[in-house]
């Protein structure tokens, strides 16, 4: 399955990673193999064959809508690149 | 003192032969002289292992010492710890100080082990080389021209280097055994949901697995039993009543069905690989043991399958590493976009953001269904593969892996021949199923693994396997040359 470069700029964006334009045309190879790698899977036939989320089959645990961790978030925050307040600081999101 | 297994140094500590202080403080100089060959450790904790150290000292001084009490091993820098960088040998985590500990870390401060340090690994779990680590990259110590393996190559080097006696690994395509069959130690791989995720930094939620690392399957079963359990905190954690794996370890193997699968022998397989394995088949046969000839038909598709399944589900993962909460973020980020795609793009490597556009494709618009729909398709079938098996023999074997410890840089530009390496251990992950490496040979100079695969939730089984093997044989006590 080959890529060009207009799909790797858009994969790119989608998973918010900024790649060198100098990157570009290996990324493209390298996806492109992978890509070739993985199509094997075309030649099996699995109509009827139900997908497996999870190697048991289970099914999510649930459990009472109750708090029962602890707030911490002063020792979380501690760690921030810039908080104040409580709040995370990021760019100007709103012109 | 460095030859002991951590059975053995249990008994010298109970006999008061040496204290755990000692013993720590012995572990720490040996690092500090000699890990600059192998680069096994990212962080080495002295005043915590010492501190630590001290408690097991008074602790079993008091009468309340415990099967794990003072003995001193070495965690993997994918589980996180409270207070101690975990930085998952990534740019991005690099300044990432825990603020908790991974449930497998409590359990085993809480058994009164001994912390020596994090030790190195692919980034973000991804790799079969411990290539990509953002700390450079660790080196077998039986050549240190060649890769230790990996994701756990640190863990597999420290513990073959004698500068841990045992350390924790994760496992979600190989990444216990490769690294412990490359570099002559014993790995295994839980059942999926028998050791809880949580605080296991995730790299694929449906395949990740932690597990030991040890020189014996002894060793590796007292791991076991600390790291082992239900944890409410992991949403896939199994209630599964956790048996003492070491109970069962001298049970006899007559009796014992052996299944060699026909695709794990290929015509290509190395011979030296193939040799070695069948002497490690006929030992078993020796011990009791039959074997026969079985078929894992969809064995090849594996390797598709999880390279759209994994990369997937890391896709999902690593989005939380924006540059906003934790860890790395760009410099002077000119707007919120311009914040996530340079954070990411600066912090992550080459092989992660691979992964990660994989991923992105593979789930994204119009191509969910020829992708990860299929991918999960093809993982019902692999699974169906190994149970119809299982239901007609108790174990099944093969290599570990198809060639013995690469050199340094010969797989890094080619990421799919570099995926090849896992051919024999990926099944395992999709399917499930627990999994073991033993030594049992050596080509070259270099450690060959034996494989040892059980059913759901028989890690019993599978130790006890492994175990008679290792006293019938010592490849599991060879050490490289000079160490």
């Amino acid at each position: 399955m080959a890529l060009d470069r207009t799909d790797v700029e858009k994969i790119a964006h989608l998973a918010r990673l900024q790649i060198n334009e100098q990157d570009i045309p290996q990324y493209t190879q390298t996806l492109s193999d992978i890509l070739d790698l993985v199509n094997q899977m075309q030649a099996v036939d699995t109509t009827d064959i139900d997908p497996m989320a999870n190697s048991l089959d289970a099914v999510q645990r649930l459990r009472a809508d109750e708090v029962t961790e602890p707030n911490n978030r002063d020792k979380l925050q501690s760690i921030a690149p810039a908080a104040e307040a409580g709040l995370f600081q990021v760019p100007k999101v709103i012109e | 003192m460095f030859d002991k297994t951590l059975a053995e140094l249990a008994s010298g500590l109970d006999n008061g032969d040496f204290s755990s202080v000692e013993l720590t403080q012995a572990y720490l100089d040996r690092i500090n002289a000699e890990d600059s060959k192998y680069n096994s450790y990212i962080t080495v904790t002295d005043e915590i292992a010492l501190s630590q150290a001290k408690a097991a000292d008074e602790a079993r001084a008091a009468g309340n010492a415990g099967a794990f009490t003072g003995l001193p091993i070495a965690q993997k820098d994918i589980f996180c710890t409270d207070g101690v960088r975990t930085s998952c040998a990534s740019k991005m985590l690099d300044n990432f100080i825990a603020p908790y500990n991974a449930t497998v870390v409590d359990k085993f401060n809480n058994a009164g082990a001994v912390m020596l340090g994090k030790t190195n690994m692919d980034e973000f779990a991804m790799g079969s080389s411990n290539e990509s680590s953002f700390y450079g990259p660790s080196r077998n110590p039986w050549n240190t021209d060649c890769v230790p393996g990996g994701s756990s190559g640190g863990s597999a080097a420290a513990v073959a280097a004698r500068l841990a006696p045992a350390a924790t690994g994760t496992d979600t395509g190989g990444s216990i055994r490769q690294p412990a069959a490359l570099c002559g130690i014993t790995g295994l791989k839980p059942t999926y949901g028998r050791v809880s995720r949580y605080g296991m930094i995730a790299f694929a939620s449906s395949l990740d697995q932690g597990g030991p690392m040890a020189r014996t399957a002894e060793d590796a079963a007292m791991m076991l039993n600390v790291m082992a359990g239900f944890d409410p905190r992991d949403s896939t954690s199994m209630q599964q009543a956790v048996p003492d794996f070491t109970a069962d370890l001298a049970q006899p193997l007559k009796g014992l069905t052996i299944g060699l699968p026909k695709e794990y022998f290929p015509e290509d397989l190395s011979p030296a690989i193939a040799l070695q394995v069948q002497n490690a088949v006929k030992e078993y046969e020796a011990l009791g043991a039959t074997v026969k000839e079985v078929s894992l038909p969809n064995t090849a598709l594996a390797i598709p399958a999880y390279y759209i399944i994994a990369p997937a589900e890391a896709s999902s993962n690593l989005s939380r590493f924006d540059g906003v909460r934790y860890g790395y973020r760009c410099d002077e980020p000119v707007n919120l976009e311009d914040l996530y795609k340079r954070s990411r793009g600066e912090g992550f490597g080459p092989e992660v953001q691979r992964r990660i556009m994989v991923g992105t494709y593979a789930l994204s618009e119009g191509f969910y269904d020829a992708y990860y729909k299929k991918a999960q398709q093809i993982r019902r079938l692999i699974k169906q593969d190994f149970v119809d098996v299982l239901n007609d023999v108790d174990v099944i074997m093969g290599p570990t892996t198809p060639h013995p410890a690469f050199k340094l840089g010969e797989k890094s530009s080619d990421p799919v021949a570099m995926y090849m390496e896992d051919i024999f251990t990926i099944a395992l992950n999709l399917a499930g199923l627990p999994g073991m490496s033993v030594p049992c040979g050596q080509t070259d100079g270099l450690p060959v693994g034996l494989q040892i695969i059980g059913n759901y939730f028989a890690e019993q089984k599978l130790l006890n396997v492994a175990h008679q093997f290792q006293l019938a044989t010592d490849w599991h006590k060879q050490s490289p040359d000079g160490i």
